[in-house]
């Protein structure tokens, strides 16, 4: 049998980095660190809702106040966000057209399910984000919430945030998403490590114990507050209901 | 030892295979899984029923010939390749089943057997430092640190039997591309084409078919050579300042 | 026939270059006028290939397997040797052609083994510069170490998988000259036969073994890198696709046969444990540096091996050959190994076997140093056997390994038809009678890479480019013959199967042909092959069609071939009247059971030519002429 003489011609060689395997799995990297930037920024926000409502409320006014930042954020993250799902089913289908004819029996030595699910746990952390955003950003499921403001007469974030969790089927759904961005997160970081190439063998296993790390810290920075909402450690200003 | 074993079976590349059973009896523990094989094809043949075709040639585990994936997992998953494989580490009356490697860049040519030569194509892209027979300087001109060469000398170790592509999730070659752009990388040898090299071998890679890699390190796993996964991420580095250089 | 060696006049050091320098240049414009047809891509065919096609020729490669980084070179594990003197330790290119000529027991040509040597330095540099990932010192220099008893440290290595990574360069190397069109690969294409046009090789018919397909390809020579006939005993350590068929079709079509009687038997393999083994394993001669080889004193031992006293056992290398030892070469320790069996004191399940033991060396060493130095080893022999070598003596014997007869070719390494070159192990020339380590890499290197891509060019120039089209009925003829001996096959329709016919001349060649040879037993397996030559024809069970992927196919042809070549092997034996190297005739040994060379009557190359299946092939030789060395005895004592 003769073989198929395939060469690479010079312009196949030099085939935008972009679009090549290495190319793609960079760019869901580096999109994908950015959005961990977003979401430990956006934790590191939320969390202030534990230093009061009047912390809470300033600093979501102090954001409003610029609204060229905020929307530069928002575009920007909307365009990481873009690349990395479209990017993220483009693989997720190439690299099942690169096996047509599956195994009858499949076994898996030491790939983590999280590392096979990212998809699933992505399509999850997707959906949240659309009836999050749906939920606080736009309020469109909840419009009541345009009419809470504070003492000062800003945008009563804090009282917003509360009421919602205090709904049990919100904060459920919450976890749950919490949980798909946690799993999604376990795999990322060490994920992101080996593709931008900060991997040896002797970091391998420690990568992966930061990774779960981070993860687990995301989890619980996120959960506490509904957590803290359900409990009643932190509870609705006078007057709110 | 007895075992009952699920075959693929496939006449030809275009015809449509399927698992067939057969039954391996007598089987000593001491035999490679190779050597059941060939008990259960003379049984076979004797039966006037055509043998299991299967690559294979050394059986010592070094050409790469022999690949299978056994009870899911390429080589069984065990140490060594697939002619490595001693019976006595299966249990008496177990079932076992046998497929061939799968992949998009691996077609089936008959049974067990697979064609591997896309890694002969990536190899032809750049695996190579160009360099004109009788054109060497004295091999001691080329100074290189032993811990460089024995480094090297770890991804050199690849028998390029494709368990890596079988393995993986997403059928990727990125391990055994990997080993060797990080050979070449870490020699100075294989300075002058180092970037050319990496390039012309990732698109190669990308046109033959290959999955693209996850992380999902099942390569590294199955390895009879261990070569480990952090040649990949050397790759990725390597791709990137190529980009950058 | 007259056998022309066309060894150049001159000094032994100058010949090569003289050679060179008188040998006529191909222009580089017409460079590519010139077509050359590569069969086998191991080091020999691999380099060649690369080097042929790097110069401006045209090339066509064919193997077997399913790629060229597959064949079975790649099972060399110790080294390679050059005579680099890196160490400082006295060596030399005459020092490492004088060992290589004497540990072939002067049965080799002197000019061909010398150049062998002078090329060595040229390979180490070569390969260093494709990447090869030699062993290096802390400072960067190459690494080396003394191997299969050589006094000095010579071999270069790549972990224990030199001929891996030797391979995998020469394999880089042809890979490249594919990717820039230089070379066409066709792999999974076995040689059938050799196409001769007015008395030259100008083609070659091949099987596709994907598709069955018979075709034909023309070129100005063919060039044969087929490696060796070693599973002609059935078990041996080569790769099961190893075969004579290429040379044994050659050598149908008039190419003599060389030495075929010489072959090497590698003394530490795994025993053998039972019928349904195809091959034996190799555990590296390194082993013997610091294991200890012995059998119990007395026969049908039934202890274990760790209750047998020290006095009550044979360490029987030491005893014989105090100042050697365990370190006694290849053909004197396998020997030996036998020699105990067969006076009932072998061990293990088969009684054909020998303890290597490493306890005492663990004591001295401890079991780190042990470790360090084999673990891996010791790790596959446990993965094989189910028993610690740490613990438990490992139990070793010999098996075929190397075969130094082969092709007889003249200094340019052609073969007595024109075109035909052959290369590697596929040649008789360099080794003589017995092979020493960590050369043969060195040979196929050497013939790939240095000798043939000067030679073949003188032969082109002395022809001219022919053009030759496959559509000449010579081709034709050759295609029909293919076709109707595989469809022979087929229609026997018999009840055994190939590998079973194959086994038992295994068996037959073993005893009779083996490590120890005698005129009786070699009369009888010529007496015995005819029979089971004819049993084959009659009764093998060859399944299936030819025009798909059929291995029933393709072994029962090799096996064939096996069959009629078993008996030129034998016949060779039988002639060489004179124990030397690796051919071992009972009949001439002193009383301590030395080898008695005979150098007044067989200091010669015995070439055979084919006269016909079942005929006597008619003995050429070539008188072997020593201008600069003198004949010695070997004394390992």
């Amino acid at each position: 049998m003769s073989t198929v003489q395939t060469q690479v011609s010079p312009a196949q060689a030099q085939v935008a980095f972009i679009s090549s395997s290495i190319g793609k799995k960079i760019f869901q990297a580096i999109t994908g660190l950015f959005l961990f930037l977003f979401v430990t920024g956006h934790m590191v926000g939320n969390l202030q809702i534990f230093l009061g409502q009047d912390q809470l409320n300033t600093y979501a006014q102090a954001l409003k106040n610029l609204p060229a930042l905020i929307w530069s954020v928002r575009i920007l993250m909307f365009i990481f966000f873009a690349i990395h799902i479209w990017r993220g089913i483009q693989l997720y289908f190439e690299n099942k057209f690169s096996r047509p004819i599956s195994y009858v029996r499949n076994a898996t030595v030491q790939a983590p399910l999280s590392s096979r699910t990212m998809i699933f746990s992505g399509a999850g952390i997707l959906l949240y984000v659309v009836y999050h955003l749906l939920h606080f950003t736009f309020i469109t499921t909840n419009p009541q919430y345009a009419g809470l403001h504070d003492t000062l007469g800003r945008h009563d974030v804090y009282s917003m945030i509360i009421l919602g969790y205090q709904n049990i089927a919100i904060s459920a759904v919450y976890l749950v998403a919490m949980f798909f961005l946690c799993y999604h997160l376990s795999h990322a970081i060490p994920s992101f490590m080996q593709t931008i190439g900060i991997n040896n063998q002797k970091w391998e296993p420690r990568l992966k114990v930061l990774g779960y790390l981070i993860a687990v810290v995301i989890f619980f920075g996120y959960s506490v507050i509904p957590a803290a909402v359900l409990s009643n450690f932190i509870v609705l200003p006078e007057g709110v209901h | 030892m007895n075992f009952k074993l699920h075959v693929w079976r496939q006449k030809n590349a275009a015809a449509k295979g399927r698992m067939e059973q057969y039954e391996a009896r007598d089987i000593n523990g001491d035999m490679s899984f190779l050597e059941m094989l060939d008990v259960v094809n003379e049984d076979l043949v004797e039966k006037g029923i055509d043998p299991i075709h299967f690559d294979h040639d050394c059986r010592e585990g070094i050409c790469g010939a022999c690949s299978l994936v056994i009870n899911g997992l390429p080589h069984g998953g065990m140490t060594g390749t697939t002619c490595e494989v001693r019976m006595r580490l299966f249990k008496d009356g177990s079932t076992i089943y046998i497929e061939p490697f799968r992949a998009k860049a691996f077609p089936v040519i008959k049974d067990l057997t697979v064609d591997r030569t896309s890694i002969d194509r990536v190899m032809q892209a750049g695996g190579f430092v160009s360099t004109h027979t009788g054109a060497a300087t004295d091999a001691n001109a080329i100074l290189i640190p032993k811990d460089k060469a024995e480094e090297a000398m770890d991804a050199a170790a690849c028998i390029g039997c494709g368990a890596c592509v079988a393995a993986c999730k997403n059928a990727s070659g990125m391990l055994f591309v990997a080993a060797k752009v990080s050979q070449l990388a870490l020699l100075p040898q294989g300075q002058a084409e180092r970037e050319r090299r990496v390039n012309k071998m990732v698109a190669q890679m990308d046109i033959e078919g290959f999955g693209n890699c996850t992380n999902y390190f099942e390569c590294e796993a199955v390895c009879p050579k261990d070569i480990s996964v952090k040649f990949i991420a050397k790759m990725n580095r390597e791709y990137m300042r190529a980009l950058v250089k | 026939m007259k056998l022309d060696s066309k060894v150049p006049s001159g000094p032994l050091e100058q010949k090569w270059q003289k050679h060179q320098f008188e040998m006529k240049l191909v222009n580089p414009a017409n460079k590519r006028k010139y077509s050359a047809i590569v069969v086998g891509t191991g080091l020999a065919g691999a380099s060649a290939a690369a080097s042929l096609a790097e110069l401006g020729y045209e090339v066509k490669a064919f193997c077997f397997q399913d790629s060229s980084r597959r064949a079975h070179s790649i099972s060399a594990q110790g080294g390679i040797n050059a005579a680099k003197n890196y160490q400082n330790d006295g060596d030399s290119v005459y020092r490492l052609f004088y060992d290589t000529i004497k540990g072939g027991d002067f049965r080799s040509r002197e000019a061909n083994t010398y150049r062998l040597a002078e090329v060595s330095n040229n390979i180490i540099d070569q390969c260093a510069a494709q990447g090869v990932p030699f062993a290096r010192e802390y400072g960067g220099t190459l690494a080396n170490r003394s191997f299969g008893g050589a006094q000095v440290s010579r071999t270069f290595y790549a972990r224990g998988q030199t001929g891996q990574q030797l391979l995998l360069g020469a394999y880089s190397a042809l890979m490249r000259q594919v990717g820039l069109g230089k070379v066409k690969m066709y792999p999974r294409t076995e040689m059938q036969d050799v196409v001769l046009i007015d008395g030259h090789a100008k083609g070659i018919v091949v099987r596709d073994m994907v598709t069955g397909e018979i075709s034909s390809h023309a070129a100005d020579a063919v060039v044969l890198a087929t490696g060796g006939y070693g599973r002609v005993f059935y078990l041996s350590t080569m790769g099961l696709g190893c075969n004579v068929t290429a040379a044994y079709r050659a050598y149908k079509k008039g190419a003599l046969f060389a030495n075929p009687c010489f072959t090497q038997i590698h003394p530490t393999c795994i025993p053998h444990t039972g019928d349904y083994q195809c091959k034996l394993t190799l555990m590296s001669e390194s082993l013997r540096n610091d294991g200890r080889i012995w059998v119990p004193g007395a026969k049908d031992e039934q202890r274990a091996p760790g209750q047998i006293p020290e006095n009550e056992r044979d360490y029987y290398l030491e005893r014989k050959y105090p100042s050697f030892g365990n370190l006694a070469p290849r053909d004197i320790s396998s020997r030996s190994a036998k020699e105990a069996c067969d006076d009932g004191r072998g061990i293990g399940p088969s009684r054909y076997g020998v303890y290597l033991d490493f306890s005492d060396a663990i004591n001295r060493l401890g079991k780190d140093v042990i470790k360090e130095r084999y673990g891996n080893l010791f790790e596959m022999y446990e993965l094989i056997n189910d028993e610690n070598p740490y613990e438990v003596p490992m139990r070793i014997y010999p098996a075929s390994h190397y075969t130094m007869g082969g092709l007889w070719v003249d200094y340019n390494l052609m073969s007595n038809i024109p075109g035909l070159h052959v290369i590697g192990e596929a040649n008789f020339s360099d080794h003589g009678a017995n092979r020493l380590g960590a050369s043969a890499l060195m040979q196929g290197l050497a013939d790939g890479y240095f000798v043939l891509p000067y030679t073949i060019g003188d032969y082109f120039v002395r022809e001219g480019a022919k053009n030759i089209s496959t559509d000449r009925p010579e081709f034709r003829e050759a295609e029909e013959a293919v076709t109707m001996r595989i469809k022979k096959l087929l229609d026997v329709g018999g009840k055994q199967t190939p590998d079973s016919f194959h086994k038992r001349l295994g068996q037959i060649m073993w005893e009779k042909a083996g490590m120890a040879r005698n005129e009786k037993g070699l009369k009888e397996a010529l007496q015995e092959i005819p029979a089971l030559r004819e049993e084959f024809w009659n009764d093998v069970n060859v399944l299936g069609s030819a025009d798909e992927m059929n291995m029933n196919v393709e072994r029962a042809a090799r096996v064939a071939d096996f069959l009629e070549f078993a008996e030129i092997f034998c016949l060779d034996a039988l002639d060489r009247e004179e124990s030397c190297g690796a051919h071992f005739r009972e009949e001439y040994q002193t009383e301590e059971g030395e080898a008695v060379r005979n150098d007044k009557k067989y200091a010669y190359v015995a070439a055979w030519e084919h006269k016909g299946v079942g005929q006597k092939p008619e003995l050429h030789k070539e008188d072997l002429q020593f201008e600069s060395v003198q004949l010695a005895t070997r004394s390992y004592k």
